[in-house]
């Protein structure tokens, strides 16, 4: 293959081999009904405008607080949710408004792990047909050669052969969670949204699911898409972070410069909130007054400036748009 | 009454002494708390840390006697307040000092503010049980008290129902309701857990400003090793029903000693640091119904286990400097008659 054309296939297909995933404009709105006839009288703008792009392999953190969007904008993503507006590509192909068997086909390469361990497991059914069942929908496999694949899975996620009969309530939140990766795992996927994987469990077994994950990612070669709350957790796993506030995105950035150097006043926030496990570190605090407001009616301008303690006149008028600031670092402040 | 509290302001605000709670499961107790003794002096925040299940919450509840009455109960050990032995108390003494002298704040401000009340009924209740108050007087010391949890329109939220304010003003009135009395001590149970994080650092400084102006004492039960940095003096350590490292904070994060609370520590994701693998500590929590009869009860998940770890209990002994660990690597942990059985 001549240089030249190596070069003209790489610039004209590198947004979409680079990027597994690229959500723009994302909106989802869940209407409220209300009144005699119960129209629609308002909408909850859960995820109101995003937009980012996941690269192959990598892991992007979504962080934001209770209400802020981002467990809904991960289930609009592998399309549990109908997106009211904007594109989802996966893998390059627009995946918005695909249904029926195609949808299917698409499924099979993007898979969830649920929050609660507890209740995203069927307690009538036996741990080896939960694992069993995406892979007994997907292929015509012999039960023995789909019992191999099982047991195969529940040793990658570190759990005994002898778990394939067992049933739920026989396991410990952190083991179900491991079945709940393993049953994401079955169709070996190339995107797992995770959506707090980890905020039920205790920190000793939250640390033995965020090691597995990330022992996963490298044998699989998995792209994950990483909503939690806890922002030490999702530096811990993440390469790039978004970070979300009452359905936007103010903030997407590589977690080194997001870290060292925050450049939205709300993830300034975030981050000095955190109580750091060592009495010697004093930290400035910046505490933000009041709460996040209601997303049925969100303030005017940017939806953070009624707590933001930079706020300006600009602020309340014209909402700001996510902009690069420094190399891979953007922001929707209108400070920049 | 004032020599009385100057005799005992060197003396322990609360003493627990080998306190043993038990849960009766099909006939059988099961100790979820057992042999805890530790001292909390006036004026102190004391953080009990600890996974689910180790027993932390119970024994808060233990301490104010509000265990389910058909279940839980105390087996031994006593609880001395203030000179005053709880645990001996009738339901209408002890009742004069909760709420008064010890409040409480629970876990979840959603569950522990009666729906059906306005937030002023619910803060009167606590003024009126304990005070000799009049209607009039009663109402402006709960606005004055909203006002002091940083509530900014305590005249309006007064006559509102818990459903119409958030997680975080919840949690605010709770304080309120805790506080109304000017207790001695305040035991607050996960009080930022169900919290998003900017409304836990509202809360924790709240909660920090209130102790230093009432000079009160606090036992503070989380399980999250950056709350109890940010705020405690003194820090237990509960694995499994019993406490096994006992220290001021400082040395609890930069010399812990118990081979649990190193590994512990090392299991949470730092934000300054780099590490690519967090320590996990293999296995769970034994439950209840199957914690080893004698023994250390972390014999079966310690990297450093000893055969000897399963059949001698370890004592919770001073290894130097008031830093008191229950692991037979110190000598000082070991029974002094040395009988194995």
């Amino acid at each position: 293959m001549s240089i030249v054309s190596v070069h003209k296939q790489g610039d004209h297909s590198s947004s979409q081999s680079e990027n597994l995933l690229e959500i723009k404009n994302l909106k989802t709105y869940y209407p409220v009904k209300g009144g005699f006839l119960k129209r629609t009288i308002g909408n909850v703008k859960a995820v109101d405008n995003i937009s980012f792009e996941i690269k192959k392999g990598e892991t992007l953190g979504l962080v934001g607080e209770s209400g802020c969007g981002k467990s809904t904008a991960g289930r609009t993503i592998l399309r549990l949710l109908k997106p009211t507006e904007g594109q989802i590509l996966f893998d390059g192909k627009d995946i918005t408004r695909v249904s029926g068997k195609s949808l299917r086909e698409i499924r099979k390469n993007m898979q969830m792990v649920f929050q609660d361990p507890y209740a995203s497991l069927n307690p009538m059914q036996m741990i080896g047909d939960i694992i069993a069942e995406p892979i007994y929908n997907f292929s015509k496999k012999s039960m023995a050669d789909l019992k191999m694949e099982v047991m195969g899975l529940l040793e990658k996620v570190g759990l005994p052969p002898d778990a394939y009969y067992k049933y739920a309530h026989e396991f410990s939140g952190g083991q179900r969670q491991r079945i709940g990766i393993a049953r994401a795992l079955a169709l070996k996927p190339k995107l797992i949204i995770a959506d707090e994987p980890v905020s039920a469990l205790d920190v000793s077994v939250q640390s033995q699911v965020l090691n597995l994950l990330k022992d996963l990612q490298e044998e699989f070669d998995l792209t994950f898409l990483f909503i939690a709350h806890d922002l030490s957790v999702v530096k811990h796993m993440s390469d790039r972070i978004g970070v979300m506030y009452l359905g936007n995105m103010v903030e997407v950035s590589n977690k080194d410069s997001l870290y060292a150097n925050p450049l939205h006043p709300y993830t300034q926030a975030l981050i000095s909130a955190i109580p750091t496990p060592d009495p010697r570190v004093k930290k400035e605090r910046i505490i933000l007054k009041g709460d996040v407001p209601s997303p049925i009616n969100p303030p005017t301008g940017c939806t953070f400036h009624p707590r933001c303690p930079m706020a300006m006149e600009e602020c309340s008028r014209s909402k700001p748009v996510l902009k690069e600031v420094k190399p891979s670092h953007r922001v929707a402040c209108h400070l920049y | 009454m004032s020599t009385k509290k100057e005799l005992h302001k060197e003396a322990p605000l609360l003493e627990v002494k080998n306190l043993q709670t038990a849960f009766d499961i099909d006939g059988t107790d099961y100790n979820a708390v057992d042999n805890v003794s530790f001292k909390v002096k006036p004026g102190q925040i004391v953080g009990i840390v600890g996974e689910s299940g180790c027993g932390k919450s119970v024994m808060s509840l233990s301490i104010i006697r509000l265990l389910p009455k058909e279940s839980g109960k105390i087996k031994l050990g006593e609880v001395i307040f203030d000179g005053l032995n709880l645990e001996k108390m009738s339901e209408s003494q002890i009742n004069k000092i909760r709420g008064k002298d010890v409040s409480m704040i629970f876990q979840e401000p959603m569950t522990s503010l009666n729906p059906v009340f306005t937030i002023g009924y619910q803060l009167q209740e606590v003024l009126f049980n304990h005070l000799k108050i009049t209607k009039q007087e009663a109402r402006l010391k709960s606005i004055a008290l909203l006002k002091s949890v940083g509530i900014s329109r305590p005249e309006k939220l007064i006559d509102e129902y818990p459903h119409q304010l958030s997680g975080g003003m919840r949690q605010r009135v709770m304080i309120a309701i805790a506080i109304a009395c000017q207790p001695k001590l305040l035991i607050a149970d996960e009080p930022t857990t169900a919290l998003d994080v900017t409304v836990q650092a509202q809360i924790l400084e709240l909660l920090k400003e209130i102790q230093a102006a009432n000079d009160m004492s606090v036992i503070l039960i989380t399980h999250d090793l950056g709350v109890i940095a940010e705020m405690c003096d003194e820090v237990m350590v509960m694995y499994a029903g019993r406490i096994i490292e006992h220290t001021d904070v400082d040395t609890l994060f930069h010399n812990p000693k118990h081979p649990y609370t190193s590994l512990l520590l090392g299991a949470i994701p730092k934000m300054d640091g780099q590490a690519e693998r967090l320590s996990s500590i293999k296995g769970i929590v034994p439950s209840l119904i199957n914690m080893p009869a004698e023994g250390c009860r972390f014999a079966n998940r310690c990297p450093k286990v000893m055969t000897e770890c399963t059949t001698i209990t370890p004592l919770l002994q001073d290894v130097g400097q008031g830093h008191e660990v229950a692991c037979l690597l110190f000598e000082t942990s070991r029974p002094k008659e040395g009988v194995r059985k």
